[in-house]
């Protein structure tokens, strides 16, 4: 009697809570998933009846006819692998050089440089786009400093030359021959755009503060006697780091890699500000696309499928990456 | 099987409306107001001009009405009103671009109210094919602008042009074009969109879609025409987008002294003025091409929802506003042609700068309208810029037409 009691008045408590995640979370996770059943031009209320009910139709036009509907989705998805491969370990590995930077208890001015590192991440992202656009233009700063060194920059967010196309020049006749999901084996390996690259600079330079913040808390909660051991045992600096630290990092990294993964497969602002998917769709992303669907073309069904399907793409990376971890374990 | 699905989707939505607590749909017809009632107006405003210029002119008309209209600007028009509708409160009247007049009229969420208008006909013939439905003109354009060819005066004499130079066929153009080029400057940039582009495919008799709108005509010959032109004159190194030059747009690669010509539309004279004050031009007709002159025109009409129930009052106030006296007034603030022929000349009289880009408006072509047109079309000019590298016109007709022809089968 008492146990059914307090677990009433542990529902109770937690009613709020649930009510505000239904609302605000379910309720719009299953709305999107409904709309990605119709064939809804967003003209009126989808709940209201009169919509054309699809079923997978949307998800068939995705994934299995071959159009500029899979041919602009496998575009993005290829945008977006070279953005992972290059974001996250990028923003971790500076995220976490950070970190040791305005840990160390002899530097000076540590406020100062927290908040300085951190900035980037608490400014609005569309201000620092419209920044990066200025910076990244034809004759803006970045080329300028460029000049210095000798090098004739591009101008950037109108070069749609994959970086490893220009390392490694004219493709090989096979590899534009051969298609695999609507896109040529070249289109597939010609790395990410010039343009793409300065977005993905933007992108580490203003995710790294945060995740500074995450190793610092860490760093700070590591058990000072294991390094002070490692200290006697005659370890190095860079011993102690490799050896004790980052292992007791472990699991900030996967926190930290985890959270990377899945904000950059979400890129949007960015993109939507700076160059809505130009040139050439190499800054094309899942997310940028749907939104182009859904408003452009009034194909609001084929957005949310775009949604749904970016969804399970990020459920599925987000598991992998635990099993190769090995967090999932035990 | 269909009982049970049509079951399903019932209790889905129901169990929906429960969570999301959505209002009733706008479906439900309702009841015409009567007495003063308060208009919502929805634009997606240029400036600030334009915006104390719809103010004083829907002000006029409420005081005259004893109505009352609240004016709202929008950020993103689509968006917005893609929301208003899916939600079931579209405003009582909104700006409505042609892209999204397609998707609205089909579905019936359009008030048919144009015949209605006094001198229905009195509207230029291709802003009424663009808001045309079903046989039937919808809604009332508000204002057009065409393109033109804007040349910078100064640097024509530099280049030892005389009046008797300007272009009117392809050739003269590729020629002048080459004659204004220098190191630091391009003789002609321009867009790499379709909203440019296009007008090339007009001048050879070409375009995207046969006349009734139901075949894509993509890879015609005609098409292949333009494009090579358009390849040559890029190759030659007379000619470049924009981008290219480091500029956003045609008009600030000419008003930045980087291209001496480029193909821009009306709004390049207010940009023109308040950006680039001290650079001296003139705009004249787009040079002809094989099938002779042609241009594209850009407009957006007055919509009314079907089932507002404002309707009648929102008539009333479009009956106002595009009065050949008012649409002068707005016009004139918009830096916009009026959409009224009889207006429009009573206008250019006044504004002799506007007279190219309405000579325009005898062969200009209308956006095309069909859904599921902006993916097409925006994947067209992603291609664009590969042309001035070497990209082949032909195969980027080849997956135009493939790409249409998708989007018209749906």
């Amino acid at each position: 009697m008492r146990r059914r009691r307090e677990s009433l008045a542990g529902w109770l408590f937690t009613t709020p809570a649930l009510v505000l995640l239904g609302l605000f979370l379910l309720a719009p996770i299953l709305l999107a998933v409904w709309v990605s059943l119709l064939d809804w031009d967003g003209t009126r209320n989808p709940l209201a009846g009169g919509v054309p009910f699809v079923g997978l139709d949307n998800y068939r036009d995705l994934l299995t006819q071959d159009g500029l509907l899979r041919t602009d989705f496998a575009t993005s998805v290829r945008n977006t692998l070279y953005f992972v491969l290059l974001a996250v370990p990028a923003q971790t590995a500076l995220a976490f050089g950070l970190a040791v930077a305005v840990n160390n208890k002899l530097l000076r001015g540590r406020t100062f440089f927290r908040t300085v590192f951190y900035f980037p991440s608490v400014t609005s992202s569309v201000a620092i786009s419209v920044v990066f656009l200025f910076l990244f233009s034809g004759t803006g700063a970045v080329n300028g400093l460029l000049r210095l060194f000798g090098v004739d920059g591009p101008t950037w967010f109108a070069d749609p030359r994959g970086l490893l196309h220009l390392l490694l020049g004219q493709p090989p006749r096979w590899m534009l021959d051969t298609r695999v999901f609507s896109l040529s084996l070249w289109d597939w390996v010609s790395g990410p755009s010039v343009a793409m690259t300065a977005v993905i600079v933007l992108v580490v330079w203003t995710t790294s503060g945060t995740f500074m913040l995450m190793y610092l808390a860490a760093l700070q909660n590591l058990p000072e006697d294991v390094g002070e051991a490692a200290l006697i045992d005659g370890a190095t600096r860079w011993q102690r780091l490799r050896e004790v630290t980052l292992p007791l990092l472990r699991p900030t990294t996967f926190l930290v890699m985890t959270l990377g993964l899945i904000s950059t497969w979400q890129v949007f602002d960015q993109v939507y500000v700076m160059s809505q998917g130009n040139p050439a769709k190499t800054t094309l992303t899942p997310a940028y696309l749907s939104y182009q669907r859904a408003f452009g073309d009034g194909a609001f069904g084929t957005g949310a499928a775009i949604a749904i399907t970016l969804t399970a793409l990020i459920l599925v990376l987000t598991w992998a990456q635990r099993r190769l971890f090995g967090e999932g374990r035990g | 099987m269909r009982t049970r699905r049509s079951a399903a989707m019932t209790a889905a939505a129901l169990a929906l409306t429960a969570l999301a607590g959505c209002g009733q749909g706008f479906d439900s017809n309702q009841a015409a107001a009567s007495g003063p009632v308060s208009l919502s107006v929805l634009i997606g405003s240029s400036g600030d001009a334009e915006t104390q210029a719809v103010r004083a002119a829907t002000g006029a008309w409420a005081d005259r009405t004893h109505n009352s209209v609240n004016l709202t600007l929008a950020q993103d028009a689509k968006q917005q009103l893609s929301q208003a509708f899916a939600g079931g409160t579209p405003p009582d009247l909104f700006y409505l671009d042609p892209a999204m007049f397609a998707r609205l009229a089909k579905s019936g969420s359009l008030d048919s109210y144009a015949a209605a208008l006094p001198d229905p006909d009195g509207f230029y013939a291709t802003l009424r094919q663009t808001f045309t439905a079903n046989g039937k003109v919808v809604c009332a354009p508000k204002d057009f602008s065409t393109l033109a060819l804007v040349i910078d005066t100064d640097a024509w004499a530099q280049a030892g042009l005389t009046e008797a130079d300007t272009p009117t066929t392809w050739d003269q153009l590729a020629a002048v074009a080459t004659r204004l080029t220098t190191p630091q400057r391009k003789g002609l940039a321009l867009s790499d969109t379709h909203d440019r582009v296009g007008a090339f495919l007009v001048q050879a008799c070409g375009w995207y879609l046969s006349q009734d709108g139901r075949t894509a005509t993509a890879d015609s010959p005609e098409n292949l025409t333009a494009l090579r032109y358009l390849q040559k004159l890029l190759t030659s190194g007379s000619t470049a987008f924009a981008k290219q030059v480091d500029a956003g747009w045609g008009g600030e690669a000419f008003g930045k002294g980087r291209a001496a010509m480029t193909i821009e539309g009306n709004w390049m004279i207010g940009a023109l003025a308040k950006d680039y004050p001290d650079r001296h031009w003139k705009a004249v007709e787009l040079p002809a091409g094989p099938a002779g002159r042609g241009t594209l025109s850009f407009t957006n009409c007055w919509g009314i929802p079907a089932n507002s129930p404002h309707r009648a009052q929102a008539e009333q106030l479009v009956a106002a506003l595009t009065d050949p006296a008012q649409q002068t007034a707005l016009a004139k603030a918009t830096g916009t042609l009026p959409s009224r022929t009889s207006a429009a000349t009573a206008f250019v009289a006044e504004h002799p700068e506007q007279k190219p880009f309405l000579a325009g408006a005898e062969h200009a072509r209308g956006p095309v309208t069909a859904t599921g047109f902006d993916s097409v079309l925006s994947d067209f000019d992603s291609g664009l810029l590969g042309l001035s590298t070497g990209g082949d016109p032909e195969q980027l007709l080849k997956t135009l037409q493939r790409n249409a022809s998708q989007a018209l089968g749906k």
